[in-house]
C-alpha cells in the first residue's frame, strides 16, 4: 500500500484488483491509505454552503470551471458523515475526465432548486439514497459537462468532435495535437447546447469511482474550523432555549416568569402553542433561565401513560385485527401450519429509541419581511426551505437555506421542527438573528422516535428441515402516519413495517405477512436503517430458532434456503472471513444474520463471551456488504462500520421510556451509547456482484447486529433473547434451551 | 470579569462566575471549535486541555481555570499538523466529525501520559462518545499517533 503521492498517473484497476484492495484494507491490517495515486482533491471549505450568487460564467448548475483551473462541483445532498459530499463529486469528476486534485465540492443551493424546477432533484438525505438515486444524474451532469468542453474546443480549432478527446483536464485534437485546458474552453463551453447527452460510463470503465479516494470534508473536520449549524454567529445575534411540552400533543397552559425577573441577559420569554423559549445575550443565560421558569402544562390524556402500558398495547394489537400484505404472500401459510405435527412460535418485542445525534438540533434564523435566511444541517434542504416558508409565511423564492455541516443526523435532522422553534422566537424579534439550540435533554425528550414494535412469528418445517411455513403478525407504530399525519398509509400497509419481513433471502414455500399499523401519542419517524433496525432483529432471530429446532448449524440451514447469488456471495463471505466452522472455547458463540436493507445485501457474524454472571462482552463482528458497485470502498467500510456501532449502541443499551406521557431518559447517562471501551472489534468486507446499481449503505450496516449478536448469545448459552435491550435482561433468568 | 489564557492569548470577559469553560470559549470568545453535546461531562465533545491536561468544559466553571493555560482544538497546533491530526487524517477518521474536536483533544493529552498506550489504556482513558461509530478508526489512529509521536 503506498502513501499519497502526488501527481502520479490513475491506473484503472480490474475487477480482482478491486477486490482485493478492498478486502486487504478492510481486515484492519494494512496500516497505509488505500488510494494509490490519486492525489487528494481540494477539502471541503470551513463554510460549504452555496454562496447563492450564480456566477456568470457556470458551466452548468452542477458544474463551474474557474481560469485558474479549479472545478468547483454543486453537491445535491448533505454531509452528515456518511461521506456524500466526497463520493458525489467523484461520481461527476469520474466523466469529467480532469485531475482529482482540482475538484472542490460546494452544497447545491436549495433557494436554486426552488427557483430552477428541482434541478438539484429532491436533495433528500435520507433511505440511504445519496449516490443510490444520484448517480445517474450526476454521471449526465458530468458527461455533459465534458462534451461541451469538447464541442468548444473542436469549434476553436474548426475540426469534428469525434477527432478530440478530453483527458485530465483539457482538450487534445488527437491529429495535431493542439490542447486546450478547461479553464480556457469553460467560457465557451457555457454557449453550447448539444442536441444529444453523451452516453455515461459503466463498470468496468470507471477510473475514479472504486477508487477509496480521502474524504474532502476530513482537513475542515481535525482542528474545530467546520462550521455546524451550532457554530453560526452572526452580528447582533440572540440566543434562545426552549422546551417543549414533556407530555406529546400536550400545550402550554401558563408560564410564571417571576423566577427569572432581573436575570442578567435574558431578553424575553416566548411562548408557543406546546413550547416555551427564553432569549438572551448567551445560550448558557438562557437556557439556566429556562430551567427557572415555572410552566404549567395540560399533556391531555396521553399524561397517564406509561412503557408498561404500551408495551402490553403491542402485545394485545397482536392478537387484533390484521391487514395481510397480499403481495408477500406465497402458497398458504395457514394451512401448512394447519397440518404441521410441531409448530414453532416466538413473541418478540422492541422499545422505542431516540436517535441522539451528537450535535443537539438547533438552528439560526434571520426573519426579515422579504427574506428569511437559515443556517442549519438538515437532511432536507429542500423539504426545510419549504417548511420555513410555511412558518414565516413568506414565498420559498425568498428563503435561503444555508445548509451546514451536521453532527450527526441517523433521521432526526429531516424534520427540521427545531427551525420551526427558531422562526418562531424571530417573530418576537424583529430583524436580530436568533439562534436557537436545543439541550440535550430536549433533544432526547422531544425526538420522533423509532417505533415500539411487537411480533408473533409461527412456522413449520419440511422433513429435510427447511422452513416450510412462516406466518407473522406485526404490531409496530406506522411512521408513514407519524411523519405525514393519520391519513396515510390508508390501507393499513406500509413498507418501512414490513422491512426484512419482505425480499427475504429465503425460499419459503408458504408464506404470510400481516399488519397492525398502531400509533400512540409518542411520535415516531425514520430511524437509521428504519424498519431493518427492528424487524431484522426479530426475523434473524426466528430463523436461528428454526435452524435450532431443525438441529442444523445456523449457517447452512440459511446457505440451504437461498437462492440468490448476491446474498450467497455475502454468506460464503461470512463463513470464510469468520472462521465459521472453527470452534470457539465455552462462553464464548457465534451468531450470524444477514438481510437486505436499502437495497443492499448485508450479513454479520458476531462472536462474543458470555461470563458466568451473564455478562456479554461482544468481541468482534465480521460484516459483508454487497452494494453491488462502490464509489468509495473505504467510505463505504466506514458507514458499516458506524452501522454496526449504532445497532449496537440499540442492542446493548437502547431504550426510550415512558412516564406520566413523557421520555424519562434525557443525556447520555441514562441513554448510553457504545464507547471505545465495548465496541467489538470490527471487519468489513465488499462482496460486490456488479450489476450496474449502486445500493445504499448509510444504513444497512446497523440492521443484522442485534440478531447477529443475540444468536452469538444462544450459541454461547442456549438462551433466547426474544427482545431488546440485553442491559434491561437477566440472561441468568432466561430459560435455556 | 473572568481572565483567561486561551491558546498563548489573554481574553478578558465580564461573565458570571458560574458560567461553563465552554459557553465562555464558544459564546464569548468566539472559538467555536469545542463542541456542546450533552452539558453533563458524559460525551466529551467539549474537551480541552487545562495546563496541558484534558479536561471536559462543560462542567467546569470559567472562573475555576483562571491564571491557567487553556488550549482548544483551534490552538493545538498552528498548522493542522499535530502527530494525532496527522494520524487522523492518514486514517480518514471522522464521519460527521461533530465529537472529533473532543476526541482529539482527549487523546493529544492521553499520548503525552502514555507514549505507548495498549489497548486497554485506551479503553479506560478514552471515552468519548462518537456516534457515527469511528471508534475502529480512532483505535486505529491513536496507534498512528503514538508511533508518530515516538518518532
Amino acid at each position: 500500500m503506498g502513501e499519497l503521492t502526488s501527481g502520479a498517473k490513475v491506473a484503472p484497476l480490474s475487477r480482482r484488483q478491486f477486490v482485493v484492495t478492498v478486502v486487504s484494507a478492510a481486515g484492519g491490517l494494512a496500516l497505509g491509505v488505500m488510494y494509490p495515486g490519486v492525489a487528494s482533491a481540494l477539502p471541503l471549505g470551513i463554510e460549504p454552503w452555496s454562496p447563492e450568487a450564480v456566477p456568470a460564467d457556470e458551466l452548468s448548475a452542477w458544474v463551474v470551471i474557474d481560469p485558474d483551473e479549479t472545478i468547483t462541483i454543486r453537491i445535491p445532498h448533505s454531509e452528515m458523515g456518511q461521506g456524500a459530499a466526497t463520493a458525489l463529486p467523484q461520481i461527476v469528476a469520474e466523466e469529467l475526465e480532469v485531475d482529482w486534485a482540482r475538484i472542490k465540492g460546494e452544497f447545491a443551493s436549495a433557494n436554486r432548486n426552488v427557483a430552477q424546477n428541482t434541478i438539484y432533484g429532491d436533495m433528500n438525505t435520507v433511505g440511504s439514497r445519496g449516490v443510490a438515486t444520484s448517480w445517474q444524474r450526476l454521471q449526465q451532469a458530468g458527461a455533459s459537462a465534458r462534451q461541451r468542453l469538447v464541442t468548444a474546443a473542436a469549434q476553436q480549432w474548426n475540426v469534428p468532435v469525434t477527432d478530440c478527446t478530453a483527458a485530465n483536464g483539457a482538450v487534445t485534437h488527437r491529429a495535431s495535437g493542439r490542447t486546450l485546458t478547461y479553464g480556457k474552453l469553460a467560457a465557451a463551453a457555457a454557449k453550447i447546447m448539444l442536441d444529444v447527452e453523451p452516453a455515461i460510463k459503466t463498470l468496468g470503465n470507471f477510473k475514479l469511482i472504486g477508487q477509496s479516494v480521502p474524504r474532502l470534508d476530513t482537513p475542515v473536520k481535525l482542528d474545530g474550523s467546520a462550521k455546524f449549524g451550532i457554530d453560526t454567529r452572526l452580528p447582533d445575534m440572540v440566543y434562545a432555549a426552549v422546551q417543549s411540552c414533556p407530555v406529546f400533543g400536550g400545550k402550554l397552559v401558563s408560564v410564571d416568569e417571576s423566577a427569572i425577573a432581573g436575570r442578567r441577559g435574558i431578553i424575553r420569554v416566548v411562548r408557543m402553542n406546546d413550547a416555551v423559549a427564553v432569549v438572551a445575550d448567551s445560550y448558557w443565560r438562557a437556557e439556566q433561565a429556562l430551567k427557572l421558569l415555572k410552566i404549567t402544562w395540560d399533556g391531555g390524556a396521553a399524561a397517564t401513560t406509561d412503557s408498561a402500558q404500551y408495551r402490553q398495547l403491542y402485545r394485545d394489537t397482536l392478537n387484533g385485527p390484521m391487514v395481510e400484505a397480499t403481495e408477500e404472500t406465497t402458497g398458504d401459510a395457514e394451512a401448512a401450519l394447519g397440518r404441521s405435527a410441531k409448530v414453532i412460535e416466538a413473541l418478540y418485542e422492541a422499545p422505542h429509541l431516540a436517535h441522539a445525534p451528537m450535535e443537539p438540533l438547533n438552528a439560526t434564523v434571520q426573519l426579515k419581511a422579504d427574506r428569511l435566511d437559515v443556517w442549519i444541517g438538515t437532511q432536507s434542504a429542500l423539504n426545510c426551505l419549504r417548511l420555513a416558508a410555511t412558518a414565516s409565511g413568506l414565498k420559498p423564492e425568498q428563503v435561503f437555506i444555508h445548509n451546514t455541516y451536521l453532527g450527526g443526523g441517523f433521521g432526526r435532522r429531516s424534520r427540521n421542527d427545531e427551525m420551526v422553534h427558531a422562526i418562531n422566537v424571530a417573530k418576537a424579534m424583529g430583524d436580530r438573528p436568533v439562534k436557537l439550540v436545543w439541550s440535550r435533554e430536549q433533544d432526547m425528550r422531544s425526538d420522533r422516535y423509532r417505533p415500539q414494535a411487537a411480533v408473533r412469528m409461527r412456522a413449520s418445517l419440511t422433513a429435510d428441515g427447511k422452513i416450510d411455513a412462516m406466518d407473522s403478525r406485526i404490531a409496530v407504530g406506522s411512521i408513514q402516519r407519524g411523519t405525514q399525519g393519520p391519513q396515510a398509509a390508508p390501507n393499513g400497509l406500509e413498507n418501512q413495517a414490513i422491512d426484512s419481513f419482505d425480499d427475504i433471502p429465503y425460499k419459503i414455500p408458504n408464506y404470510r405477512i400481516n399488519l397492525a399499523l398502531k400509533n400512540t401519542h409518542v411520535p415516531v419517524s425514520f430511524w437509521r436503517s428504519v424498519g431493518g433496525s427492528q424487524n431484522c432483529f426479530f426475523f434473524e432471530s426466528f430463523i436461528d430458532e428454526l435452524a435450532f429446532a431443525a438441529g442444523k448449524d445456523p449457517m447452512q440451514f440459511r446457505r440451504s434456503m437461498m437462492e440468490r447469488r448476491d446474498f450467497l456471495g455475502v454468506l460464503d463471505t461470512l463463513a470464510e472471513k469468520s472462521n465459521w466452522s472453527a470452534p470457539l472455547p465455552a462462553g464464548r458463540g457465534r451468531g450470524v444474520a444477514i438481510c437486505e436493507n436499502h437495497g443492499s445485501i448485508i450479513g454479520q457474524v458476531a462472536e462474543v463471551t458470555v461470563d458466568a454472571a451473564g455478562n456479554v462482552r461482544v468481541d468482534r463482528i465480521i460484516a459483508a456488504v454487497d452494494c453491488y458497485q462502490a464509489v468509495n470502498p473505504k467510505i463505504v467500510e466506514s458507514q458499516i462500520e458506524g452501522g454496526i456501532i449504532y445497532g449496537l449502541s440499540a442492542a446493548l443499551y437502547g431504550h426510550i421510556t415512558i412516564k406520566d406521557g413523557a421520555v424519562v431518559e434525557g443525556n447520555f447517562d441514562s441513554y448510553k451509547p457504545v464507547t471505545l471501551a465495548d465496541a467489538p472489534k470490527i471487519e468489513v468486507y465488499l462482496s460486490l456482484t456488479g450489476g450496474g446499481k449502486f445500493a445504499g449503505v448509510g444504513e444497512c450496516g446497523l440492521a443484522p447486529t442485534a440478531p447477529a449478536v443475540t444468536n452469538a448469545i444462544f450459541a454461547a448459552t442456549r438462551k433466547r433473547v426474544r427482545e431488546l435491550p440485553l442491559k434491561n435482561l437477566k440472561l441468568s433468568e432466561l430459560a435455556q434451551l | 470579569m473572568v481572565s483567561l489564557n486561551v491558546n498563548g492569548r489573554q481574553h478578558s470577559i465580564d461573565v458570571e462566575d458560574d458560567m461553563p469553560l465552554l459557553w465562555a470559549l464558544r459564546d464569548e470568545i468566539g472559538l467555536t471549535g469545542t463542541k456542546f453535546g450533552c452539558g453533563i461531562a458524559q460525551c466529551g465533545a467539549c474537551t480541552v486541555h487545562v495546563d496541558g491536561v484534558a479536561m471536559r468544559s462543560c462542567v467546569i466553571p470559567a472562573s475555576a481555570v483562571q491564571g491557567k493555560a487553556i488550549t482548544t482544538i483551534e490552538g493545538l497546533s498552528t498548522d493542522a499538523k499535530h502527530p494525532v491530526q496527522q494520524a487522523w487524517l492518514a486514517e480518514d477518521v471522522p464521519q460527521c466529525g461533530y465529537c472529533q474536536s473532543g476526541q482529539i483533544m482527549a487523546v493529544s493529552a492521553f499520548l503525552k501520559e502514555n507514549p505507548a498506550p495498549t489497548d486497554a489504556q485506551i479503553d479506560e482513558s478514552i471515552t468519548n462518545i462518537c456516534r457515527c461509530g469511528t471508534y475502529v478508526r480512532i483505535r486505529r489512529a491513536i496507534h498512528r499517533a503514538a508511533a508518530l509521536m515516538r518518532g
